[in-house]
């Protein structure tokens, strides 16, 4: 099973970012091999559509769940088709969230907020 | 650190007179001015420090390379922005490109590329206490909910450890607000008792509602008009939104604001109501459980 | 009263415009509108469109406005993924062999539907808005209303800057919204004059500035109506003066015509005093109008 974060740098002991559509990096953790891998987050410099492009990416790399501390309606569209399911970061550091996922102890995100456009037509 | 945001649908209610009077009454730390249209939070908050600059880049616009181009007409014909003309050689109005890229994907003789192109540029001004971040978006862009992202991205990544951040929004429904409303903890709107005021109000409280943000209201120069003044209490009351207080019309705001200074600054009937405001604000904002 | 034939400022569009939201943009367009005889009033301000409220217009028709969001037929589509990678606003998602479209962050550029290998793609109307035209007296009345939630106004204002709405005879006031953003520059493109409201204040003038770099990037011919003027110095006329700004009127600071425009009455009508003041605003500007006129088309 392999867990998404978004996180501010590339180690296991980063914090997990605020935001999950303008996030720098995700970490993808396999919870069976232990393995973490951290791709780079394309959708941060997107002017709009950001949460769209990022939720695209954690699908495109297989994540099962995804851990975050919010997400916004546009993105939670792409992941919920996608049968992701979507947990709340209990802490700031990734690692202690990881950790916390494997013992069951975190819930399940349930206040999606409103998406906004950061584009506004030209 | 919670994050107050102030709004007020219509502009010229005075929601930057009173952002600068909670920023000197809490001596906050950390702050923003999310108007990137039009900021001018900075004229009275004092800086006198030159602010780090960063360039704000937002769509790429579409350039044509007269050197390849055959003038066949493709671009122009599917540009859905009427940002190409066909003058004595083909050329993009950058103003009207949005970046799409459709004239760049026709085009046979492969003549257009998308360049980035600067929308704006963000300042941020900050001493060792405090941090201040606000941005300029450059004429005729329309970028701007980005700009404001990244404004308050900026005033959380420089604070200092602080409890409370006050952010000054912009005017209007559209899509700059709905970003300023992303990640806050309070709405305080700032509503003036006119006619177009109140119906402004009401559609800044729709568009605040999609968020469920905490929100409250006040009335600025609300002895301009008694009558509508009651009618928006009625209209808070009825919706079930904290009507926190009214500030009066005072032409001492005026010479302050155009000395530089906050209404809290001098001694004046506005700023003596803005104290009370702020007060209730605060409560609000930092009360535990219920909201 | 001028007889508008002889001043030959017929056909004249009019844009008034201030880089800050109340100033004053409503008072003066609605003012000047209804002190015309016979013209046209077109809100702008798609966002927070006012003069409605203040024409309270009869026999009001209206017609929405959409703009175009791609489809896709699920039975051709094969997920290559063209048109995902294609978009630059990100407003398609493939997940699960399905295509998913973000409606409110399509920018309706077409893209997608022209990269799509299998002609998979087609349009579908999506409704952003209305446009609203009814009759108050004297004056034909355009209002542009943005639904809330909705990017951009542009459409809205496209629709009702349309040659069309431009009636012969009549004088034409553009009621902008405030700033300096693209969707003024919409508003202004095919202005013949703009009038700058400006009100005497530190913030004021400041944004007075950016919506003057504005009409001179548009080479727009501009004069600036000084509102809300008090006794005390005015940074807004001093900026006039430093800057060779055309000043083509001044309205005092007055809590009558205050109050009068917060129960969103219009001034000219209530008053023979403002009727005065805003008929020898349009005389000023149209003069200045027609001058432009002769200078640029001799």
């Amino acid at each position: 099973m392999k867990i998404a974060i978004p996180v501010d740098e590339k180690t296991l002991e980063s914090n997990v970012c605020v935001s999950f559509g303008r996030t720098p990096y995700f970490l993808i953790y396999d919870v069976e091999t232990k393995e973490s891998i951290f791709i780079d987050n394309s959708a941060a410099a997107s002017t709009g559509g950001a949460g769209i492009k990022a939720a695209q990416i954690i699908v495109d790399n297989k994540a099962n769940a995804l851990l975050t501390p919010r997400l916004g309606e546009n993105a939670a569209d792409v992941l919920k088709p996608a049968e992701i399911k979507i947990y709340k970061t209990a802490t700031t550091s990734a690692k202690d969230n990881i950790d916390a996922f494997i013992a069951g102890k975190l819930h399940l995100l349930d206040e999606i907020h409103a998406g906004f456009h950061g584009h506004g037509g030209n | 650190m919670k994050q107050l945001l102030i709004l007020s649908g219509k502009g010229g209610t005075g929601k930057t007179t009173i952002a600068s009077a909670f920023i000197k009454l809490a001596d906050a730390k950390a702050y923003a001015d999310c108007d990137v249209d039009a900021p001018n939070l900075h004229l009275i908050t004092g800086w006198n420090v030159e602010p780090e600059k960063t360039d704000y880049y937002g769509l790429p616009k579409a350039e044509i390379n007269l050197e390849l181009c055959t003038q066949c007409d493709q671009c122009r014909q599917n540009c859905r922005f009427d940002a190409i003309k066909a003058e004595s050689h083909y050329k993009v109005d950058p103003f009207a490109c949005e970046g799409c890229g459709v004239c760049a994907y026709v085009c046979p003789a492969e003549a257009i590329t998308l360049v980035p192109a600067v929308a704006g540029e963000l300042m941020l001004y900050s001493d060792r206490e405090k941090v201040f971040s606000t941005a300029q978006l450059k004429m005729g862009s329309g970028t701007s909910g980005m700009l404001v992202t990244e404004v308050k991205k900026q005033m959380k990544s420089a604070a200092v450890d602080t409890g409370l951040a006050i952010i000054d929004g912009s005017p209007g429904i559209g899509c700059p607000v709905i970003a300023s409303l992303s990640g806050v903890d309070m709405v305080l709107i700032v509503a003036e008792p006119s006619i177009s005021g109140i119906s402004d109000m009401e559609r800044i409280i729709t568009t605040a509602a999609k968020f469920g943000t905490k929100t409250a209201v006040c009335i600025n120069k609300y002895d301009t008009n008694i009558v509508n003044t009651e009618k928006i209490e009625e209209f808070c009351n009825k919706q079930g939104l904290p009507y926190i207080g009214s500030i009066p019309f005072d032409s001492n705001a005026v010479k302050a604001i155009n000395n530089g200074q906050t209404i809290v600054d001098i001694d004046c009937t506005s700023g003596t109501a803005v104290k009370e405001v702020y007060h209730k604000t605060m409560n609000l904002l930092f009360e535990q459980g219920g909201g | 009263m001028p007889d508008f034939m002889d001043t030959g400022a017929i056909n004249m569009r009019i844009a008034v415009l201030s880089g800050k939201g109340g100033t004053g943009k409503t008072l003066v367009s609605v003012n000047l509108a209804a002190a015309s005889k016979e013209s046209t009033y077109i809100d702008c301000d798609v966002e927070e469109p006012n003069g409605h409220l203040f024409f309270k217009p009869e026999g009001v028709r209206e017609e929405e406005i959409s703009v175009k969001i791609p489809k896709v037929d699920e039975e051709l589509c094969n997920g290559c993924r063209k048109c995902v990678d294609f978009c630059n606003f990100n407003a398609l998602a493939y997940i699960k062999n399905k295509l998913i479209v973000f409606d409110d962050v399509c920018h309706s550029c077409g893209g997608c539907i022209l990269v799509c290998p299998e002609k998979a793609l087609t349009e579908k109307a999506k409704v952003i808005g209305k446009v609203q035209k009814g009759i108050s007296d004297e004056v034909t009345v355009w209002t542009g209303i943005l639904n809330t939630g909705e990017a951009t106004g542009i459409p809205i204002i496209k629709k009702l800057l349309t040659e069309k709405n431009l009636e012969a005879n009549k004088q034409t006031f553009i009621d902008c919204p405030p700033g300096s953003a693209c969707i003024v520059m919409e508003s202004i493109k095919d202005a013949d004059h703009c009038v700058l409201v400006a009100e005497p204040t530190l913030f004021g003038v400041h944004n007075l500035n950016m919506v003057y770099d504005l009409v001179k990037l548009f080479n727009k011919p501009f004069g600036v109506i000084l509102n809300k003027c008090l006794d005390e110095e005015n940074p807004a006329e001093k900026f006039c003066f430093e800057n060779n700004i055309k000043i083509l009127g001044r309205i005092p600071f007055d809590n009558e015509l205050g109050t009068l425009n917060s129960n969103a009455e219009i001034a000219v009508n209530k008053n023979e005093k403002y009727r005065e003041l805003f008929s020898s605003l349009l005389k000023t500007v149209a003069k200045e109008v027609q001058c432009n006129e002769t200078t640029t088309n001799p």
